[in-house]
């Protein structure tokens, strides 16, 4: 009998090999409460030395906001600016950053808790998902704001504006499966946390977020069709066109953006526990 | 039990309960080195200094043992002898080259200089890491004040984790840890921080531990502790499995090769 059929028969299991995917989604499940806390205490923390605290949740998007709003608003020239440009921008900006949070929280979940993951076992899979739902809960302000921004500029409110937090909830959903596969990458790969940040300023630049796509691509129909299968902009202009009159909410824009939501958590959360024994290893 | 030389395989007892089984492992480092080896040929040759290349250490060197119900591992060997890369094996955060570990449950890792969440207070260290574990939040809230009254630190709980000092923190992480009863705890140095009160009122949680059917490995440089909680020792040298078996047999020849000093008390 070799050690290996020894420890097969007293039921004895190789370490470190990952669980089964079903147990692994249990697993998770029956942890949830640790990923929720995580994020809510992370948040709590990670304003505590600033001497403005928590008010930098709304002050950061404000500045943010004002910033983007003096170069693209002011400096840049007009042509392809859509009308009510103020509102544009704002749900554009918030949008995105509420994504990219997203994508680049779940990038430094596993490299930015190695202490956490080398002293405690539980599925890792919690962290990524726990950066999503920090991202989650500081995303009032923004909301706020942006509601305001609407009203501010002459937008009332509609029937359709209830149907936001349905697209907000397919966001989060979309970026869960973002912030995932960026995990994994970024821990295997360290030097792509070089890249990211040039891959989100791209992604921000083609987005739309603030110029409208059409009348700078209006022309070209092909690059314009391309443009239109990014998520980030599918979930920016769906949600527009929910709160803003100029645009119009089509069964297309819909089915993307609920196809994103459904196809990127399953493909993150797979491509994410295939790779699970190897989180926090330092070799 | 008899102590084994590093030749004999690792037999196979059919009677007894296993809990960990090392079958043969090798781990073997791939580091990027700066710089170059130090000796006489080279040094001032700065054609060879510039160099990066990847040097391979070979921290474990087939390496097999099994370790079963009940037992209390110490081990032991000098600095850089693989004793660490071993336990970290054991825990599932080291890749083996060659062979496997299998274990009953999984285990547990408590090392040295592990901060949980360094700008959380110690309060909600210890319900995030009880929730980490599969505790329900409710259970956490009941549980903190006997884990800070373990830990001692009833004044500080309040405080930033990263404000605690490296014997403060290694208390806090031994009392969650063991807040819950493993199967499979492996302590490697933690302890060693500690004052000496402390360092009773967690041998003693150990041998409770044991008693619940519990497996404990710690590694320690004092012989003196490991001779008072283990039951059996590993003596590590290089990579290589030098000896294994009785404590006092085996601190005893650990003592004769690390040259003459002042006998264990």
């Amino acid at each position: 009998m070799t050690l290996a059929e020894y420890a097969e028969k007293h039921g004895l299991k190789r370490v470190g090999a990952r669980s089964p995917f079903v147990e692994y989604i249990k697993d998770s499940w029956n942890r949830r409460v640790f990923a929720a806390t995580l994020a809510a205490y992370n948040n709590e923390a990670a304003d505590a030395r600033n001497r403005l605290g928590r008010w930098w949740v709304v002050l950061l998007p404000t500045i943010q906001a004002a910033t983007y709003g003096l170069i693209f608003g002011v400096i840049l020239g007009a042509h392809a600016r859509p009308a009510n440009f103020i509102a544009f921008l704002f749900s554009g900006v918030f949008l995105f950053n509420f994504m990219n949070g997203c994508f680049q929280g779940g990038s430094n979940s596993i490299t930015g808790n190695s202490g956490l993951i080398k002293s405690l076992s539980f599925p890792r899979v919690l962290l990524p998902i726990s950066a999503v739902i920090r991202e989650v809960l500081n995303f009032w302000p923004p909301l706020v704001l942006m509601v305001l921004a609407m009203l501010f500029t002459r937008e009332w409110p509609k029937w359709s504006w209830l149907l936001v937090p349905v697209v907000l909830v397919l966001m989060a959903f979309f970026s869960m499966g973002l912030g995932m596969i960026a995990a994994r990458l970024n821990s295997q790969f360290r030097d792509l946390g070089k890249v990211i940040p040039f891959m989100t300023r791209i992604i921000f630049y083609v987005s739309g977020v603030f110029f409208a796509l059409d009348k700078v691509l209006g022309s070209q129909p092909l690059i314009f069709a391309i443009f239109k299968f990014n998520p980030f902009y599918d979930f920016i202009q769906l949600s527009r066109s929910l709160m803003m009159s100029e645009f119009v909410a089509t069964r297309e824009l819909w089915l993307q953006c609920i196809g994103w939501a459904i196809v990127m958590p399953i493909i993150g959360f797979i491509y994410f526990w295939k790779a699970e024994e190897q989180y926090g290893r330092d070799d | 039990m008899a102590a084994t030389t590093k030749k004999s395989k690792s037999k196979i007892d059919d009677s007894r309960d296993p809990i960990v089984i090392v079958d043969g492992i090798d781990i073997v480092y791939r580091v990027f080195t700066s710089g170059k080896l130090a000796n006489r040929r080279n040094i001032g040759n700065k054609k060879m200094e510039r160099k990066l290349k990847i040097r391979e250490v070979h921290a474990v060197k087939n390496v097999s043992f099994t370790v079963y119900r009940g037992e209390t591992v110490g081990i032991i060997g000098t600095n850089g002898s693989g004793k660490s890369s071993l336990l970290r094996a054991i825990a599932g955060l080291t890749q083996v080259q060659n062979g496997a570990i299998y274990a009953a449950a999984r285990p547990v890792l408590l090392g040295v200089g592990a901060v949980l969440l360094p700008n959380l207070s110690g309060e909600k260290n210890i319900i995030l890491g009880g929730l980490a574990m599969g505790f329900s939040k409710q259970a956490m809230h009941d549980n903190t004040d006997s884990i800070t009254e373990f830990a001692g630190l009833e004044d500080f709980i309040d405080l930033p984790m990263r404000t605690y000092s490296s014997g403060m923190s290694a208390r806090l992480r031994f009392a969650i840890a063991t807040s819950r009863n493993h199967d499979i705890l492996i302590i490697d140095e933690a302890l060693s921080v500690g004052d000496q009160q402390f360092r009773k009122r967690s041998e003693a949680r150990m041998r409770e531990m044991r008693e619940k059917a519990g497996t404990v490995f710690l590694v320690s440089h004092s012989l003196d502790s490991i001779l008072d909680t283990c039951s059996r020792v590993i003596w590590l040298e290089k990579g290589v499995l030098l000896m294994d078996g009785d404590p006092k047999t085996v601190c005893a020849a650990y003592n004769d090769y690390t040259g003459p000093k002042p006998a264990a008390k």
